[in-house]
């Protein structure tokens, strides 16, 4: 079966004064059509290249230097910069963290969405802006009408989020890639832009990429998470199990450092030390140093990223032993 | 200091700079041009201030490689008979003098100003920022005609001689001063809501010493950055003021002082006087702003990042 | 270990701290031709003023964890800054062991700087960059004691650094060469270097990673345990508050809606908005149970709502919440609400 999305081997590099350095190392993972998933990390794990990587849109000094992305049976990594502005906005969107990454401060929100929309389909000004109305009531904002005529600073940053959720779901896209869209806003409103976000996914069955260092909110939102660490996916599979049913030590560590998990006054169980930075990757697994089950094959060779289960569970670590029903390899 | 030193060493400063061919030429120049001046006695072939070597003979000789010239004078001699090369050594020296020393006290006075503007704010702001206002929009020029023409009244010709190059610091480190003041408002408005300078004051430090040891020093990335820019100002104010003939006299003549004598024989043919220092002044300029461009790119806080 | 730490609440009437009517506006109406407004024909004279807290009272007990929470741009840095004296309250009263510090001038501040303290949220922008980590954590100890030696210095600074986990060795660094938690291990030396009892932390881990949040939440429970330290712990973090604190006092709009004991307050918010924000938080592997949806949006503070703050978002508004300021009153033990609905016994 084919995948809507098929990341395959990406590999991303930014060329520096010191020489080349490797941000995402060989990632592979894909997504299915409306469906929703987690990519998970720690800053500086390489979630955000990840997402720019996909629409091809990494900035200067970085390049895509290996692996495929596969969408609709083309690959955009070796798409030309033309084909790939007809795919970016208008079959894959991308949600920032800061809104105002996607709103222009001088133009009204009516006009964004209407040229957003204009720039995709041959469609007059009126036909746009209905469109625009449809998905301002979608994304509830109250009396869009009104709204379509003002300028991105006369709202709150809660609503600046729902305006860009709108604009990224102006062309329906078949996937939507949020990179941490919640993360600057405060809980009770992250709470509704979460819902929001879910439940347009599932009316209009796009899918959702949802990049964020929060578990919490990933595991509510998502069906299945990828847990990247250095610029490699450690461990993915749907999100009920890898959070209920650990494998890999990192995620294990993220998941046990929690405070909910814990009695209060409790000392938190903490992961020692920090990840590294891409200049200073340890040899073998990268997560040897601070590893607690750390044994001596992990500091030479690197664990392979392998099935686990039925259950399309992948673990990247020597110490994590296959099913046995799976049978050998 | 041996760490400072691999500090340096290891430093995006010297990396970027290792990497610009135009900022290491440029500093090649003004190096020589420093030394050249600072060193006016050992690099002149003669004492242009010592009456003895002078020859009103020898007035208007063109550069030695001309059918005219006289090997003993490189590049010519000036209306009085001074070697014009020697001349403009000792020109160069006075011009860098002024400009530097107007840049320590417009940057004294600018410092002081803006770090009290800027961290007291309130009315103390306001009052200090306006009178920075009326400063700039006084024109230097019409400052220093005043200030000159008393001088030379209250003094006589002679002793203005002597006086000379502190007023002309004194004119136009005044003139300048506001634009030190803006810049490092504007840094302190920057750093004082930091979280460092309210550590300071939880620790219970005074406002004096939070401002001169807590901000100050994180404001001088900019200093920096215009003092560059300012120097090259100076020396073009004080070339402009010479040749206006408010500035150094003949007798102690900086670069504008000598093109502006020259000036008056340029079309007698004695093109040599003007065009020399001419060259001299523009080289300098020119080089300390091509560096000052590229300290600015360097230390730009939005690319360098610590 | 995971052995419960002790609750240290006790009956002590006057407490560490105390924030008796606290009141903290700022005046943002800029310079003369700003104020004057055109109204109706006439020139008018008038200030816009930012009413950022608004009559807080609380009483902090001492070697407690009082966390305070809210939405951002609810007050709760300013009331830190009050609370520590950098902005200077509009009204009420503060009193520190009974003592009133909030007219004191610096000099007579002095001695209380010793023994408060603050933690700040930014790890990038808490340390002076120009700074070696050995000036900045020598700086208070040295300008707190005058006469001490320098070896002294020396030997305090080194004790320090490796009780927060950093290697005395990097003592000669500038803070850029560490990362954010290391450099929230120097901002948290640099507070305990001259031997506080209370400290608070505006959002201390707020801006680290998971993993690294947990190293500087044990690193300053550690310190409280060994040290006997007070904290008031402002963040807007629940997970972390209902692990860390023995009180909790929740803002809205410069205003206290709820103050209860940790425990309390998770298991049985009362404020309406208490119970909102704790709907909201997105817990690990749970899946969502709807949580209370608030209509609007938060109200400037600079024009605040009549009555009740928080009446046009509440569901239990009614016309006396448009009209009368609820009072904060303790319902039952140890729990204080500031709200009519509860007051009356409508929820
Ligand atoms: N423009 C850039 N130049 C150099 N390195 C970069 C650049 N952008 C990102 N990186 C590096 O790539 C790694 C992954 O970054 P990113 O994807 O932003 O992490 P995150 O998981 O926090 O989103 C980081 O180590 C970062 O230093
Ligand atoms: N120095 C200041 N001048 C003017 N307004 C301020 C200042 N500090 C904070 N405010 C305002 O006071 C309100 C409360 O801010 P703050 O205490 O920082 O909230 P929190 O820390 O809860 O996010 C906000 O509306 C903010 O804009
Ligand atoms: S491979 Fe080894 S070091 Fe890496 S996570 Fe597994 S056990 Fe730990
Ligand atoms: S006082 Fe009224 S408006 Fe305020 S929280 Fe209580 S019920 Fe709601
Ligand atoms: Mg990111
Ligand atoms: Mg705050």
């Amino acid at each position: 079966m084919s995948h809507l999305l098929e990341v395959n081997d990406l590999e991303v590099k930014f060329g520096l004064r010191l020489g080349d350095l490797t941000a995402i190392n060989g990632i592979s993972f894909n997504l299915n059509k409306g469906e929703r998933m987690g990519l998970v990390g720690e800053s500086g794990a390489g979630k955000s290249v990840t997402g720019f990587a996909i629409i091809n849109l990494i900035s200067k000094p970085g390049f895509i230097s290996g692996g495929r992305v596969m969408f609709n049976g083309r690959d955009l990594a070796a798409l030309s910069e033309e084909a790939m502005r007809e795919i970016r906005g208008n079959h894959i969107s991308m949600i920032f963290q800061d809104p105002m990454m996607t709103l222009n401060p001088v133009l009204t929100i009516g006009t964004q969405m209407v040229e957003t929309l204009q720039a995709h389909r041959s469609i007059t000004r009126s036909e746009a802006e209905a469109i625009a109305l449809e998905k301002l009531k979608k994304v509830q904002i109250p009396s869009p009408e009104k709204r379509l005529a003002q300028y991105p600073h006369e709202f709150s940053g809660g609503m600046r989020q729902r305006i860009v959720i709108a604009i990224a779901l102006i062309t329906d896209p078949e996937i939507i890639i949020a990179d941490e869209p919640t993360t600057a806003l405060d809980v009770t409103i992250q709470a509704e832009i979460m819902d929001l976000l879910q439940q347009l996914c599932e009316s209009e069955d796009t899918g959702l990429i949802l990049i964020t260092h929060d578990l919490g909110v990933v595991s509510q939102v998502t069906e299945k998470i990828a847990v990247m660490y250095a610029g490699k996916i450690v461990e993915s599979g749907p999100t009920e199990r890898v959070v209920n049913d650990t494998k890999h030590p990192y995620t294990q560590g993220l998941i046990k450092a929690l405070p909910g998990s814990l009695q209060p006054g409790a000392r938190l169980n903490q992961i020692q030390g920090m990840m590294p930075t891409l200049t200073d990757i340890p040899p073998g697994c990268a997560f040897n140093p601070r590893c607690p089950i750390c044994e001596a094959i992990c500091r030479d060779q690197e664990p392979p990223f392998i099935p686990v289960d039925h259950l399309t569970r992948m673990v990247a670590c020597h110490m994590v032993k296959p099913d046995p029903s799976m049978g050998t390899r | 200091m041996n760490r400072t030193w691999q500090r340096f060493k290891a430093s995006y400063l010297l990396f970027s700079f290792k990497q610009d061919k135009t900022a290491m030429l440029s500093l090649a120049v003004l190096l020589t041009l420093l030394v050249t001046g600072l060193l006016a006695p050992v690099f002149s072939p003669y004492d242009p201030y010592d009456p003895a070597n002078i020859d009103i003979m020898n007035s208007e000789l063109p550069p030695a490689w001309t059918q005219d010239g006289e090997a003993a004078f490189l590049l010519g001699t000036d209306i009085q008979g001074r070697d014009l090369l020697s001349t403009m050594i000792y020109g160069l020296r006075l011009s860098i003098l002024i400009g530097c020393g107007a840049v320590v006290l417009q940057g004294f006075l600018g410092v002081v100003v803006g770090l009290l503007a800027g961290y007291l704010g309130g009315k103390i702001d306001a009052l200090l920022m306006r009178i920075a206002d009326i400063q700039l929009s006084f024109p230097y020029l019409m400052v220093a005609i005043f200030i000159s023409a008393i001088f030379q009244l209250a003094f006589g010709i002679g002793r203005y001689e002597d006086l000379a190059v502190p007023l002309l610091i004194v004119i136009i480190g005044l003139a300048e001063w506001p634009v030190y003041a803006r810049t490092v408002r504007a840094a302190v408005l920057g750093e004082k809501n930091k979280e460092y300078v309210e550590a300071a004051r939880v620790i219970g430090l005074n406002r004096w010493r939070i401002m001169f040891r807590h901000v100050l020093p994180n404001t001088m990335t900019s200093v920096l950055v215009i003092s560059t820019i300012q120097v090259a100002n100076a020396v073009m104010s004080e070339a402009a003021l010479s040749f206006l003939g408010l500035g150094m006299p003949v007798t102690k003549p900086s670069l504008g002082s000598l093109i502006r004598s020259g000036f008056e024989y340029i079309f007698s043919g004695s093109w040599w006087i003007t065009l020399f220092p001419g060259i001299f002044l523009v080289l300098l300029v020119l080089v300390i702003n091509l560096l000052g461009d590229w300290l600015r790119d360097v230390l730009n806080p939005k690319l360098y990042k610590g | 270990m995971t052995t419960e730490r002790p609750n240290p609440i006790k009956s002590d009437k006057n407490g560490l701290l105390a924030l008796k009517q606290v009141v903290k506006h700022f005046d943002i109406s800029g310079g003369l031709l700003d104020r004057l407004r055109f109204e109706k024909g006439r020139l008018k004279h008038q200030r816009t003023t930012v009413k950022a807290v608004n009559n807080v009272s609380f009483t902090i007990a001492p070697g407690e964890t009082f966390s305070v929470v809210g939405e951002s741009g609810c007050g709760k840095s300013t009331l830190a800054r009050t609370t520590l004296g950098i902005y200077p309250p509009n009204s009420g009263r503060i009193l520190y062991r009974g003592e009133r510090i909030d007219n004191k001038n610096a000099q007579q501040m002095l001695p209380f700087r010793r023994k408060m303290q603050m933690i700040f949220q930014d790890p990038y922008a808490s340390l002076n960059p120009r700074m070696t980590v050995m000036q900045t954590l020598e700086e208070p100890v040295v300008f707190h004691n005058p006469s001490i030696s320098r070896n002294q210095v020396k030997d305090r600074v080194a004790e320090v650094m490796s009780q927060v986990g950093v290697d005395p060795k990097w003592a000669a660094r500038y803070p850029h060469e560490f990362s954010g938690g290391q450099r929230q291990r120097i901002s948290i030396a640099r507070a305990l270097m001259v031997d506080p009892e209370f400290i608070v932390a505006d959002e201390p881990v707020s801006a680290l990673d998971v993993s690294i949040q947990a190293q500087i939440l044990n690193l300053l429970m550690d310190a409280q345990d060994q040290r006997g330290l007070t904290y008031m712990f402002i963040t807007h973090d629940l997970s972390v508050v209902e692990h860390i604190s023995t009180r909790v006092a929740v803002m809205y709009l410069g205003t206290l809606c709820e103050l209860s004991p940790a425990r309390t307050l998770f298991e049985s918010p009362r404020h309406p908005y208490t119970q909102a924000l704790l709907s909201a938080i997105p817990k690990l592997g749970r899946k969502k149970t709807g949580h209370v949806k608030l209509k609007g949006e938060v109200p400037t503070p600079i024009n605040l709502p009549s009555g009740c703050v928080f009446h046009g978002r509440c569901i239990y508004a009614d016309p006396r919440c448009v009209e009368e300021v609820p009072q904060a009153r303790t319902v039952e033990n140890m729990v204080i609400v500031a709200c009519h609905a509860v007051e009356e016994g409508r929820i």
